[in-house]
């Protein structure tokens, strides 16, 4: 993933979180130890159940993605992922506790059960999916790294970098996607590496760095708060993949599972042109898709042990893909791009059949 | 020590009696103790261990440190030794040990000698230079740490780009992409000359130690300092011109984005070093005062009445006796210096800890990154430690 767009107060306290966390998973829960993962009951969703709140693993604080606002209630793309799921255990979009991670402890506090699900714009890669012991539940954007460059620079492409110095973040995928490109495009460059989000924005500001790069969807986020915006240019070169989305703990298929059709309702829901306002008024809907989709018939909630009207109940209070998609990251000037319906051309949000 | 100067009652031996397998016995109930006190203490260490194996085993995370021989792939700014992205995990971690002792070794040895001076000159006897001295040490302390190192890198990134870089001597730029010094270009009769000034300083030390044994013998002070300087200066000369004497110059020039050639200072490492030194320097400041103070007046007036001259009277008798209060509480600033240099994650140098977070975040393999920062620190300082408490004996008042 790109960006660890990290917010976090001082770094110190990065390394006592991990601390804690590894602590945690050295003293954690020998009873959850007991269990056997593959056993057919849910161990996550029964620790929900019982605690009556779901434990989310935020982004510290990313425009359009996981933010407080002046109220301190979290708003943002992931954070609505997880009140998705909220909504689908409880009928409760509040029944969620959203816990602030970096991109340095997110992997640690899922592990260690300290989160039950990380919605925190993070690339699904293969080392991820099998020796960090997570499964990833889908794909809910894509992504790719760019470069942000001074339009007074007069740079057009990224292949003009050759000798430049580039600002990135550590820890993420978005420094090896770097090294990959460059040794790709036989192009030479020298890393500035800072860990905080503002401290690599001000290097680049300060000009420092000839090109910052992460996610395009971090540089359109970043380039929305400047003051000048049209003073910085996206390069139009996209280097990587990134495909962000919700991840949990291997081995409990079941609450993968309901994350993973809650993504897909969603997206169905766009697809059938059912949004917050109407899909309550769907009963009377003569496609046989849109009943099963709203649990009138099929009995599929129950496969994924919810309610049969779960997606109801999510699409009434949080609306469709698309609506999610308007609501966050419109406003920071993000296109739907890749992430539109594959009914569009270009797009490749595409789900299997509800049924 | 000689056995007139110590207190007779503790070299007593404690009398020799059987062991008796009684709870009434001091010793049987001294072991009985103590075996509790380490079981308890293994098996609190075997349950933690054990538990986190078990836990990493259910949740199916990779462990061991089998990563270190997988590629990278993560850019390094600044290396000591060659590196490059597809290089192993190993060797980009053991870059930024290097980097962490580059900082680490030039910082230690520059604060010593700015916190001597200033520690001296708030002794002085001029007004100003004792106040100015002061305000310094006061001001430096109070602040934290982390802040003095974003103001450096903030002063660093102020400076203007490449193309408008300061130009304060021919070949000297400074810009925000660092400080670039013209360089010697680096030839075998250079290597020659470095090798000849190590010989020359360990001859020199030979002759300084011969010099005083002769003295211990006949009385006659001996001068050292022609032969040190033949030795440690004249030697490499020599060497170098007959190797033909090289001096090509590698001078800086823009090219592109950026300067090349000649040899240049990162501002993230200057920015480092700054702050570091100028920090620790405040608290050395304040050890080498209290060292000095702590030698009486009374041992200056003894010596000068005993005819000494100002030198041997520093060099004899005061600074002897103030670096044995010196010494212990320097250790610790060193080992300060090289702990805080673990903040240069927050202005981009890529030492150890930004390098094994790094690592740690790509592999996944948390328990095993911080087990290698701890390893590298423990190693480190237990290092300057052992030298410190070395230096420590060998200076420590030899009573006679």
């Amino acid at each position: 993933m790109g960006r660890s767009s990290v917010k976090q107060p001082v770094r110190p306290t990065v390394l006592r979180s991990l601390a804690a966390a590894l602590l945690a998973m050295a003293v954690s829960l020998p009873a959850t130890a007991q269990q056997q993962p593959a056993a057919p009951a849910s161990v996550t969703l029964d620790a929900i159940r019982a605690r009556g709140t779901l434990i989310c693993g935020v982004n510290t604080g990313l425009a359009g993605f996981a933010q407080p606002d002046s109220q301190g209630v979290w708003r943002g793309f992931d954070v609505d992922y997880c009140r998705a799921v909220a909504i689908a255990l409880f009928n409760d979009p509040d029944k969620v506790r959203f816990v602030p991670t970096t991109a340095q402890n997110r992997f640690t506090a899922l592990q260690s059960g300290e989160v039950d699900i990380l919605s925190r714009n993070t690339t699904w890669t293969l080392s991820r999916d099998t020796s960090l012991g997570f499964d990833f539940a889908g794909i809910t954007f894509y992504d790719g790294q760019g470069f942000m460059v001074k339009a007074s620079l007069g740079v057009r492409s990224a292949r003009e970098l050759d000798g430049a110095t580039i600002c990135v973040q550590p820890g993420t995928t978005t420094e090896q996607n770097l090294t990959d490109w460059a040794r790709a495009a036989r192009i030479r460059f020298q890393p500035v590496v800072i860990e905080r989000l503002e401290e690599v924005v001000n290097a680049y500001l300060s000009g420092r760095c000839d090109a910052f790069t992460t996610d395009v969807s971090g540089l359109a986020a970043t380039r929305a708060v400047q003051p000048r915006p049209a003073e910085h240019v996206i390069l139009p070169d996209v280097i990587s993949k990134e495909p962000l989305g919700p991840l949990v703990r291997h081995g409990d298929q079941r609450f993968s599972d309901l994350v993973r059709w809650i993504h897909f309702g969603l997206l169905t829901a766009e697809e059938f042109g059912l949004t917050s306002q109407t899909i309550g008024q769907a009963a009377g809907d003569a496609r046989p898709d849109v009943q099963r989709l709203i649990g009138r018939s099929g009995d599929l909630g129950r496969m994924l042990g919810v309610d049969n009207a779960f997606m109801v109940n999510v699409v009434t209070r949080l609306g469709n893909y698309g609506q999610i998609f308007e609501r966050n990251l419109t406003p920071i000037g993000i296109q739907r791009g890749p992430n539109a319906l594959w009914t569009t051309p270009g797009g490749l949000q595409y789900a299997p059949p509800f049924r | 020590m000689s056995d007139a100067t110590v207190d007779p009652r503790f070299r007593r031996k404690p009398p020799k009696r059987p062991l008796r397998l009684s709870w009434a016995d001091e010793r049987v109930r001294g072991i009985v103790w103590q075996l509790v006190v380490v079981g308890i203490v293994g098996s609190i260490i075997y349950w933690l261990w054990s538990n986190t194996v078990h836990n990493l085993e259910v949740r199916r995370i990779a462990t061991g440190f089998g990563f270190l021989g997988r590629e990278a792939g993560l850019p390094i700014a600044e290396h000591l030794i060659p590196y490059d992205p597809t290089d192993t995990y190993l060797r980009a971690l053991t870059v930024g040990v290097l980097n962490t002792l580059k900082v680490a070794v030039v910082g230690i040895v520059l604060a010593t000698i700015l916190g001597t001076a200033i520690g001296i000159a708030r002794l002085s006897k001029n007004f100003l230079v004792a106040k100015i001295a002061a305000f310094y040490v006061e001001v430096i302390r109070d602040l934290p740490l982390l802040l003095q190192l974003l103001f450096w890198y903030t002063i660093m990134q102020g400076l203007p780009g490449p193309r408008q870089a300061l130009k304060p001597l021919d070949g000297v730029f400074l810009s925000n992409r660092g400080f670039r010094l013209p360089a010697l270009v680096w030839e075998g009769a250079h290597t020659a000359a470095v090798l000849a000034c190590l010989a020359g300083i360990v001859a020199t030390w030979l002759y300084a130690r011969s010099a005083r044994a002769k003295q211990m013998a006949d009385g006659q002070p001996r001068r050292v300092w022609p032969a040190a300087i033949a030795l440690i200066i004249g030697l490499p000369l020599l060497v170098w011109q007959a190797m033909g004497a090289p001096w090509a110059i590698d001078w800086p020039a823009l090219r592109g984005f950026n300067f090349q050639g000649g040899m240049s200072m990162s501002p993230e490492y200057a920015a480092l070093l700054i702050g570091l030194v100028t920090y620790t320097a405040g608290f050395i400041a304040e050890v080498v005062r209290a060292g000095i103070l702590s030698v009486s007046q009374g041992q200056w007036e003894a010596a000068q009445a005993l005819g000494l001259r100002h030198g041997p009277v520093l060099r004899l008798i005061v600074l002897p006796q103030a670096l044995r209060v010196i010494i212990p509480p320097m250790t610790s600033n060193y080992l300060n210096l090289t702990k805080n240099s673990s903040l240069a994650v927050a202005i981009g140098y890529q030492d150890i800890v930004s390098i094994a977070n790094t690592t740690l975040n790509q592999t996944g393999q948390a328990i095993e990154g911080i087990a290698i920062i701890m390893l590298v620190y423990l190693t480190i300082s237990l290092s300057i430690s052992l030298f410190m408490n070395w230096y420590n004996a060998k200076i420590a008042l030899v009573e006679r």
